[in-house]
């Protein structure tokens, strides 16, 4: 027993080190709280989408301070909305970092969020957890990507497409943002390079999009092996539905999606999403001890007919990370609790193993899920442990 | 076109008309309801699109209630909702006409504002009641899949629903204005108010149907999408700009300048879309509106009203 723990032994209830020990950079830390920021859209059109981030997140916190806190210190929530608008995400990220002086901060879903309070973090040098699996291209001292940047999910799914279901024609369908985008820009490097097969359409078509008819007649004309595919929101669920009433099921049509979760398909309706295969680290089917409890917990608080996606989970992460690197920092310290997290890794969460990478995103499996009519996927495959790569090389 | 067969041709044709038509019955139906309202009554309803999502969150309660609690009514429960969507809709309209609208008639700027704050209320009311998540309603079975007219050549069933829908209605409201005794009241009173009042016509109880009635019809437009599509609070603003893209270019005060201004906007964007993509067929469509309503800017049918 080394003197410290000796000594906390012996203190008893006041076991919690000295504040001025643990921070000394002036944030929001009391002997026995801890004040962190959650910052999502509350309200407007991504509401529907960041609900189930600040869900994950406020039950991590939960069960957090229910084992006793981080460094002995519960952990006080302020929850701002950035009400998707991304100068108000900056503003708040401003408030939340200059005035409340948190500790650290969840939040932001869209890359366009993100970009918006990046300034803002680097410049006060606070620390944000973002959830999204998202484009890549980016890595910041002051952020923990704990979702998966593109190749994770891209290159993994495309590879597996392409030895499993032998995919030699490619057609690639997104909504039109740089999230779709720039993830098709890779996976045609990938599927012309690598894989040497072909890509024989690619298109894009503007957010809200409800009208796919063309689309889906084209499809049914070139016949690709596999159709890719990025449409986000409230178009997913008029595509799916369209795809299914034009006779393309996807017995006929194989397609593989990197946007597609539970949270989606609740809307899409099981139905229609019947053998479609979704690439992602996590399904709320994974049978593994770690997900077993996450599951249970969350519909225990947020009801039996609670969903979690991908996103929800990795939201989950956040807390979790942040509190083991600050309790390996021994200090709430922004610089310290960054130069604590590399390495740093977790056998058994939600998703199974994952590592913290120098580049501040993670280590993980990348899995297909296909999904059944009851709106959850059955894993067909699951990669090794993939490292991510944030800036591939000759996929730009 | 290299590498296709003749049959596969005709079978892309083919499909692509239907492809076509539905958008067209989709632009129909969104934009009857607003044209009658503006045309008749020179009223901007920019809540027109939030009637739609009303609509089409009546028909969701309706196939709830049909799915979980009474699971034998799943298989007739449409019609059902169709009837709930135009009566909460049409009871809505005339609600709003008489509490709101009525006091701003001459003033079409103001109610522009009025509609569009109504609009944002209601968003907020959906996104209060249901939630901001997106609703799909459960389809019954016979809606499900397609009509497979060959080996190629699958034309959807609820894409043939749409199109049924928006004949029945389109004709029923030919009938209503053009056929019928309330209708020659309404024409009247657009054409000269101060006239038909003088001849007897209660021109603010024409007033008042004529705008329930353009709600009901986006009451029911929101019900036919729901087959189509999902429904959030916000669904009614992503139509509203096609809506209005459609009543300007074909005419203010012209029905049948409203069904040849959809019927050309959906099948240009349709047969552009194929060949194109998407956001560019829709970038082109927008443009080809854009010029045409430079050189015509009353729309393709000025009806002629003496001023």
């Amino acid at each position: 027993m080394t003197l410290a723990a000796s000594v906390m032994l012996a203190t008893g209830a006041n076991a919690a080190p000295a504040t001025d020990e643990v921070n000394t950079t002036g944030l929001a830390v009391t002997d026995d709280t801890v004040t962190v920021g959650i910052l999502h859209s509350l309200t407007g059109t991504m509401a529907i989408s960041e609900t189930g981030s600040v869900q994950a997140e406020k039950l991590a916190i939960e069960q957090i301070n229910a084992q006793g806190g981080v460094l002995g210190r519960q952990i006080k929530i302020i929850e701002e909305d950035g009400a998707s608008d991304w100068p108000t995400f900056a503003e708040k990220s401003h408030k939340l970092l200059e005035r409340d002086k948190v500790a650290t901060v969840f939040g932001c879903w869209t890359s366009a969020s993100r970009k918006a309070v990046l300034p803002v973090f680097e410049k006060d040098n606070g620390l944000l957890y973002y959830p999204t699996f998202y484009e890549g291209l980016e890595e910041s001292h002051n952020v923990f990507y704990t979702g998966q940047e593109a190749t994770q999910q891209i290159l993994a799914g495309l590879n597996w497409a392409h030895e499993e279901l032998g995919a030699k024609t490619f057609y690639l369908v997104g909504s039109d943002y740089i999230w779709p985008r720039t993830s098709m820009k890779i996976a045609r490097k990938h599927i012309e390079n690598v894989l040497h097969g072909k890509v024989v359409g690619e298109e894009y078509y503007p957010l809200g999009s409800t009208q796919f008819g063309s689309l889906i007649n084209k499809i049914k004309l070139k016949k690709p092996d596999l159709v890719f595919g990025a449409v986000v929101g409230g178009s997913n669920v008029a595509w799916f539905k369209q795809l299914n009433a034009a006779g393309l099921t996807f017995q006929k049509q194989p397609m593989l999606t990197i946007s597609v979760t539970e949270d989606e398909v609740l809307g899409i309706g099981g139905e229609n999403v019947e053998g479609l295969y979704s690439s992602m680290k996590y399904f709320q089917s994974l049978d593994l001890p770690g997900n077993r409890e996450f599951v249970a917990a969350f519909k225990e608080k947020y009801g039996e007919d609670a969903v979690i996606g991908d996103v929800t989970e990795s939201a989950y992460l956040g807390p979790w990370l942040w509190k083991r690197a600050v309790e390996a920092a021994g200090s709430f310290d922004v610089d310290k609790v960054v130069a604590a997290s590399p390495d740093m890794t977790w056998d058994s969460s939600p998703h199974g193993y994952l590592k913290i990478d120098p580049n501040h995103h993670l280590w993980m499996k990348t899995r297909i899920g296909k999904w059944n009519a009851d709106g959850q996927a059955d894993v067909v495959w699951e990669s090794d442990v993939i490292e991510p790569n944030p800036f591939p090389e000759g996929y730009q | 076109m290299g590498g296709y067969t003749g049959e596969e041709l005709t079978a892309i044709f083919l499909m692509q008309g239907f492809s076509g038509l539905s958008l067209f019955c989709v632009f129909l139906l969104m934009a009857l309801g607003l044209a009658i309202i503006f045309g008749q009554m020179g009223v901007i309803n920019m809540a027109h699109g939030e009637f739609l999502t009303l609509g089409a969150y009546i028909t969701y309660l309706v196939s709830y209630a049909a799915s979980d609690v009474w699971p034998f009514l799943l298989d007739y429960y449409f019609p059902v909702a169709i009837v709930f969507a135009f009566l909460g809709t049409f009871i809505l309209g005339y609600l709003v006409e008489r509490y709101l609208i009525r006091f701003l008639y001459n003033r079409p700027l103001d109610t522009l504002l009025a509609t569009w704050g109504l609009g944002l209320i209601l968003q907020q009311i959906f996104r209060s009641t249901f939630g901001p998540r997106e609703k799909s309603v459960v389809m019954p079975d016979w809606l499900m899949g397609s009509y497979q007219a060959t080996d190629m050549v699958d034309i959807p069933l609820n894409g043939l629903l749409v199109v049924g829908i928006t004949i029945v209605l389109t004709i029923a409201v030919f009938i209503l204005l053009y056929r019928s005794r309330w209708g020659i009241k309404v024409r009247a009173t657009t054409q000269n108010r101060v006239m038909a009042n003088a001849a007897g016509i209660n021109t603010e109880r024409v007033d008042r149907l004529t705008f329930a009635l353009g709600c009901g019809i986006a009451g029911v437009a929101g019900a036919a999408f729901t087959t189509i599509a999902s429904t959030g609070p916000t669904t009614g603003s992503l139509y509203i700009v096609d809506t209005f893209l459609v009543v300007v270019f074909g005419g203010a005060a012209s029905l049948l300048g409203t069904v040849a201004s959809a019927f050309g906007i959906a099948q240009s964007q349709s047969i552009l879309s194929f060949f194109l993509s998407g956001s560019m067929a829709k970038v082109i469509t927008l443009m080809t509106v854009v010029i045409i309503l430079m050189l015509r800017p009353q729309g393709l049918f000025a009806s002629k009203v003496r001023r």
